[in-house]
């Protein structure tokens, strides 16, 4: 496996941008190994000879992009950062809530690789209907937006925690001044 | 002149002109073929051929004899034969094939043996996912299509096949990274094996050369052909390279490895000079290779001179809010810069100085080689884009030109 490292976001993106961009080199392929059926074989890997050399793209050691491709299929697969226990269960639901409406999303694969919060699988139709570069931001738009939109989630849940707390506490001062009245 | 080809089809997998280049079969991405007539108004559909189940891959139309022989996904081939009131008929071929047939080619001469159709194309080879080519010639007694198969040493799907000019040799690109050189000799119907410089055998299915696409490795072939004089053999694979081996010179193999995505198909174009290579992703765009004096390949030029569009309205704000976000300095680009908007598919040569392709965004488009020569000349010129050759390769070309005289180094 390829490993590629960069820590700032820029490079990291251009990094993931190019190699999807090469990966997503798909043709029309039939099996070799059942007859008239076509699968992607990124996911069959019935055949060693049909799959590439997968690449993974780390950030830092939570934040990574593993990159599998076959001749007629690719497999994309995000690691998000989880900072803490609020963001993992935040970003547990966040992509249980896309992975159980799959179908909207076409390119999304209903679960995700071991040890990665959520993959997108690529075949060669979906390249076929779609311009490529679109797919590609797609998935670099994806990247970028599931960390804000996680970040944004943990702020408004500490601001909620908040003005409950608050509330609570309003309660319990006045308890406080009726039993020192 | 570059003619762009709409025929209101949203994508064309793969194309086949006849004789005259009046008529062209087509298969949208589906299991159909579709025959068009050029007319004054226009491309007609004069026959929506319907019989195969599964996705066409490949669709071959012998100028000579006027067939159209398609392969398909379902493991089917047929032979489809014009009648007189010029509607289209289907001969199954007998293909004993059990994966997905890929690709079909038909031989390009044929003997005297063969009487119905002498000296013409009296075979085909279908290379499939079942690690087997399949040569099938026409048995008049049985009135059938029948073949013969190649096996060994086969080690994964036939993408590719293509005939030597002498009909006796087939050279195929498979996923195993391998391009190899059969003897495609059928005793039944032939008098004599060629004896040309790939070597010659009296069986079918003798391997004559092996070329692995790198020595350690490489990619899937995608692409294999024989130059117009059958000594040499050109392959593109998945490792963007371009390969050309020549058997005069005991088989050497020239590698060029590009920059660029991976290429999908190559023709040649003149008699072992240029090379048209096409390649698919974000620009899907035809590209020229040379082989210059030494026998070394180089890069001439990009054939899809369409301008780069202006980005219109495209504020100094966003483009560098995209560049931060998304590592790209163009925002709004639906369109690309090319002719051609998606992969392209197939490419065929039309006649010594034209080749047309087709591709998954529906066109169909013919190149004329000479026009865009000179208007590419002229383009790097005006653009000052001198650095696709190298100061040594120019020399090289100038100190060519003028042993030659003066004369264009690039042939037509």
């Amino acid at each position: 496996m390829f490993l590629l490292q960069s820590g700032t976001l820029k490079p990291y993106l251009a990094a993931v941008r190019r190699t999807l961009t090469a990966a997503m080199c798909l043709e029309n392929f039939s099996s070799q190994i059942v007859e008239k059926h076509n699968k992607p074989e990124v996911e069959v890997r019935a055949s060693k000879e049909l799959l590439l050399t997968p690449i993974l793209i780390s950030r830092n050691d939570k934040e990574k992009v593993l990159i599998e491709s076959s001749i007629n299929s690719m497999r994309i697969s995000i690691a998000v950062k989880q900072a803490d226990d609020l963001e993992k269960l935040l970003c547990h639901n966040f992509t249980r809530f896309m992975t159980m409406r799959a179908e909207h999303f076409i390119i999304l694969r209903r679960k995700p690789i071991e040890g990665y919060d959520i993959s997108f699988l690529i075949t060669n139709i979906h390249v076929e209907q779609m311009y490529k570069h679109k797919i590609v931001d797609f998935v670099i738009y994806f990247m970028e937006e599931i960390d804000r939109e996680i970040s944004e989630m943990k702020l408004s849940m500490n601001a909620r925690a908040r003005i409950c707390a608050e509330e609570f506490l309003k309660r319990v001062s006045h308890l406080w001044c009726n039993r020192s009245r | 002149m570059t003619e762009v080809h709409n025929l209101g089809v949203d994508a064309i997998s793969c194309h086949a002109w006849n004789k005259d280049r009046k008529e062209v079969a087509i298969c949208p991405n589906n299991n159909e073929i579709q025959v068009y007539k050029r007319t004054s108004s226009g491309w007609k559909l004069l026959q929506n051929l319907q019989e195969h189940d599964m996705h066409v891959m490949g669709i071959d139309w012998a100028p000579n004899t006027n067939r159209i022989v398609t392969c398909s996904a379902d493991k089917n081939a047929y032979v489809w034969t014009q009648e007189g009131d010029g509607k289209w008929n289907p001969a199954w071929v007998l293909l004993r094939i059990n994966r997905a047939a890929t690709c079909v080619k038909w031989s390009p001469l044929g003997t005297m043996l063969v009487k119905p159709f002498a000296r013409s194309e009296n075979k085909f080879a279908v290379g499939s996912g079942g690690r087997v080519i399949a040569v099938c010639y026409f048995v008049s007694e049985n009135n059938w299509w029948q073949c013969k198969h190649i096996k060994r040493p086969l080690r994964s799907t036939v993408t590719t096949v293509d005939w030597h000019p002498d009909n006796k040799v087939l050279v195929a690109g498979s996923t195993d990274y391998k391009v190899r050189v059969f003897s495609a000799f059928i005793s039944d119907m032939e008098d004599a094996p060629g004896n040309g410089p790939w070597g010659h055998s009296n069986t079918l299915g003798t391997l004559l050369a092996e070329f692995q696409n790198t020595p350690n490795g490489g990619g899937w072939i995608h692409s294999v052909v024989f130059s117009p004089c059958g000594n040499k053999i050109c392959w593109v694979a998945h490792n963007s390279s371009i390969c050309i081996a020549d058997a005069t010179k005991g088989n050497a193999v020239i590698r060029l490895y590009t920059e660029h995505l991976p290429f999908l198909n190559c023709v040649w174009m003149g008699s072992n000079s240029i090379v048209a290579v096409h390649k698919h992703g974000h620009s899907c765009m035809p590209m020229l290779y040379s082989i210059d004096d030494n026998g070394q390949l180089y890069f001439v030029s990009k054939l899809d001179n369409t301008q780069k569009k202006e980005a219109a309205g495209l504020s100094a704000m966003r483009k560098f809010q995209s560049l931060d976000r998304q590592a790209r300095t163009d925002t709004n680009d639906n369109a690309l810069d090319s002719i051609h908007q998606n992969t392209i598919n197939c490419v065929r040569k039309v006649s010594n100085n034209e080749f047309s392709t087709s591709g998954l965004d529906g066109q169909l488009v013919v190149w004329d080689l000479k026009y865009v020569n000179k208007l590419i000349w002229l383009f790097n010129l005006a653009a000052g884009e001198f650095h696709c050759w190298s100061e040594d390769s120019i020399k090289k070309r100038n100190a060519a030109k003028e042993q030659k005289g003066g004369k264009n180094t690039v042939q037509n």
